[in-house]
């Protein structure tokens, strides 16, 4: 009878809520942001990418800066979900759906910033007319297809078993139950589909790590690929990798505390939670702090004349107060203050993760704009704003809009899912009880 | 210039004269073309002779005249289907030699480039660097074109092969292919390529033209440009544009395969020219094997003057 009870309990705490107030406004900022942004895009559409404040010597901005952002902070689903699964790490329940509606979103967006970031966005079939295998851009069309696939499976299987909670939830007949319906009726929950779905995500959780090393590493080597100094770099690969998984806990630990506070899950995300995700944040951070060294300290330790400008320009000029910042406040204060069990506490762990994920969404900034502006043969024969970039607002509408898009897929997926698996943690509740048994 | 020879058996003409009625020949075949060859229609047109006699080269190899009125000016048409034009000349291995010994920084191989390309302002294809290496070393005038590299980055990693090598050595652009990615641009270590942020500026009667990769003409919003080495200069016949504009005689253009390269007033051999004046390729160490070499600024005809160091501060106009 208690278990009855307890099973409603969870079911009723857990599942998708109405938008308060504050869940309305937030939603309104996020859709505003969008249009905004998509406002911005029609303008650069319309009249040229020379709208941008992007010109030949800085051929990339931070649409590719926010490419690379999207790409890291996706990573996190195959972390938590994949790794923590294969790992056979009890608490990350709760954490699984969150982190995999983040590689979603921010996976969805990638694409859909890359497209922004053409010049002849139209021409974009061309690339499965006249792709040619040898180029980067055509391996990161495949790996990034092949990850948005798999990590929308990813979140789809375990959202099975849900399912018949929210039919049964629902309002008979309405859109929302037809929705449902449409996307899992056939799931009755039988021994033999628990028995294929657990196969299937076991598959999956192998599948997707190294589809997920996968897409970042041929992201860096966007970069690496070339000889521009700053990026032409063996170690670009693992730097770019160890850089994601940080920003992705970071990521995660920021949702964790939203979603915490905004629908009092304080019984399913614990303190717990927060104390080992903290923990995990600060080892990312000290091995992604590890190749920082590796990718700006040898280079320096030469100062070879190619690099001379480049390196000079992150450490004491133009970009040396963003660069030292994002150092800092992506990396080392979070090692120092997660370290310290007070630290770990969900507020101070809440904001530690904003640090990280703020520093390095300027930190791809830095990985793009500094080596564009240093080119082997020095600028030279343009005016002085060639020379220079800044993002035009057109830029920074659509890069807010893009960045506000991820959070407003996550937020209406909230809206219609519930964010904790019902069923999962029905299930281990019982484990639980039946271990105490 | 360098197909010249195959095209004019007879020695005795005038290169000039020769290639005036040649372009008038064709302009006439292409006028009758569109109708019934045997048609009667020409005999009713009434029109008076001008007395302007112009040599023609018949199909048969003769030397003809014909009065100038009796042509008939023509739109004109694409010689070569594009396919030919992302091949390239067969036989041919461009090459171009830049002699740093005579350049001055007066940039009309820039003027001509802009000119010839619609190039827009602030994106020259060819710009003349004024060069120090280091604080005791002696500056020089150093210009640069696209370096038509046999093991081009660029081309690598071009995703759609809309930049592309061609037989004959030279690395161009279809503009009609091009998503306007910029990783071309990214992957260039010379600096060569421009994108067309804006809506290029060009006459409303070279918009209205078929692309050629050869001429870079049109060129297109959202794509990129550089130096396309003039091909359909060579397809005539004629040197680049910026090597007929210099009045230094710094660029020579030619072809590897015949070991010759000229200026427009000099031609040399290749080998020889690179062999004693100590001949060298931009960022060797790269491995992108450009085909643009250079001679060391030595025995200067110019002395690098101060003012001129001021002047290269960058100016609005191109």
């Amino acid at each position: 009878m208690s278990q009855l009870t307890n099973s409603s309990k969870i079911t009723t705490d857990l599942l998708p809520q109405k938008f308060g107030t504050g869940g309305r406004i937030w939603t309104g900022i996020l859709v505003v942001l969008c249009l905004v942004g998509l406002y911005g895009y029609y303008r650069q559409v319309t009249v040229g990418l020379v709208v941008t404040n992007m010109r030949d010597y800085a051929s990339w901005g931070i649409y590719i800066s926010n490419f690379v952002f999207f790409v890291a902070i996706s990573l996190v689903g195959s972390l938590i979900t994949a790794i923590f699964r294969l790992a056979s790490v009890e608490w990350r329940t709760p954490l699984t759906r969150i982190a995999e509606i983040i590689a979603v979103s921010a996976i969805l967006f990638a694409s859909i910033i890359i497209i922004v970031d053409m010049g002849r966005p139209e021409r974009f079939t061309h690339l499965f007319l006249y792709g040619r295998l040898q180029s980067p851009i055509m391996w990161d069309v495949i790996v990034i297809t092949t990850y948005l696939t798999i990590s929308v499976l990813f979140l789809y299987f375990p959202l099975l078993p849900d399912l018949p909670i929210l039919i049964k939830n629902s309002k008979d007949g309405s859109v929302r139950q037809k929705f449902y319906k449409f996307i899992g009726s056939f799931w009755k929950g039988t021994a033999a589909q628990f028995r294929i779905s657990e196969n299937a995500l076991r598959i999956i959780s192998v599948m997707i790590i190294p589809v997920a090393l996968a897409i970042h590493t041929v992201t860096s080597w966007l970069f690496a690929t070339t000889y521009r100094p700053g990026w032409d770099s063996t170690n670009f690969g693992a730097y770019f990798v160890s850089g994601a998984f940080l920003v992705g806990a970071g990521g995660v630990v920021v949702a964790m505390y939203v979603f915490r506070k905004a629908y009092k899950f304080e019984a399913y995300i614990t303190e717990k939670h927060f104390d080992n995700m903290s923990k995990i944040v600060v080892l990312l951070a000290l091995v992604y702090l590890y190749f920082n060294i590796n990718e700006y300290l040898v280079p320096a330790f030469k100062m070879k004349k190619a690099e001379e400008h480049h390196l000079r320009s992150l450490f004491v000029g133009d970009f040396a107060r963003l660069f030292w910042t994002a150092i800092v406040m992506s990396m080392i204060v979070p090692i120092v203050v997660l370290l310290f069990p007070k630290g770990r506490k969900p507020f101070p762990a809440f904001v530690m993760g904003l640090f990280v994920v703020v520093g390095a969404w300027f930190k791809r900034y830095l990985i793009v704009t500094p080596t564009m502006l240093s080119p082997f043969l020095p600028m030279y024969d343009v005016p002085d704003s060639y020379k220079q970039y800044f993002p035009s607002w057109e830029e920074w509408a659509i890069t807010t809009g893009s960045l506000a898009g991820t959070l407003l897929i996550i937020t209406i997926f909230t809206r219609l899912f519930p964010i904790i698996p019902i069923h999962e943690t029905i299930e281990e509740m019982e484990h639980i009880k039946h271990e105490k048994v | 210039m360098v197909d010249l020879p195959k095209i004019i058996p007879q020695s005795e003409i005038k290169r000039r004269n020769f290639l005036k009625g040649a372009g008038a020949m064709m302009a006439s075949i292409a006028g009758c073309n569109s109708k019934d060859p045997f048609t009667t229609e020409g005999k009713k047109e009434q029109v008076q002779p001008s007395g302007e006699m112009v040599k023609l080269l018949s199909t048969t190899g003769e030397i003809i005249e014909v009065d100038k009125a009796y042509l008939k000016p023509t739109e004109e048409i694409p010689s070569i289907t594009h396919m030919a034009e992302r091949m390239g000349i067969e036989g041919k291995k461009f090459v171009m030699v830049i002699d740093l010994s005579r350049c001055r920084n007066l940039k009309k191989c820039q003027e001509a480039c802009n000119h010839a390309h619609f190039v827009s302002d602030h994106q020259n294809w060819i710009k003349v660097y004024p060069i120090q290496d280091a604080e005791n070393t002696s500056p020089f005038w150093q210009p640069t074109t696209c370096m038509h590299c046999d093991d081009p980055p660029c081309v690598k990693v071009c995703p759609v092969d809309a930049t592309f090598k061609r037989v004959d050595g030279i690395v161009g652009i279809d503009a009609d292919r091009c998503i306007g990615c910029r990783f071309c641009m990214a992957a260039c270590p010379y600096s060569t390529r421009v994108f067309n942020w804006d809506q290029p500026i060009v006459p409303p009667e070279v918009l209205a033209l078929q692309y050629s990769s050869e001429t870079s003409c049109p060129p297109k919003i959202g794509t990129v440009s550089k130096c396309d080495f003039c091909p359909d200069m060579a397809r005539k016949g004629e040197l680049p544009h910026c090597v007929t504009a210099c009045p230094n005689g710094v660029f020579f253009f030619g072809d590897l395969n015949e070991d010759t390269v000229t200026n427009g007033s000099e031609t040399v051999r290749f080998s020889e020219l690179i062999r004693d004046r100590s001949g060298y390729r931009l960022m060797e160490d790269l491995g992108t094997k450009p085909s643009v070499y250079y001679l060391p600024p030595v025995d200067r005809l110019f002395p690098f003057k101060d003012e001129d160091k001021h002047e290269a501060k960058p100016e609005l106009h191109s």
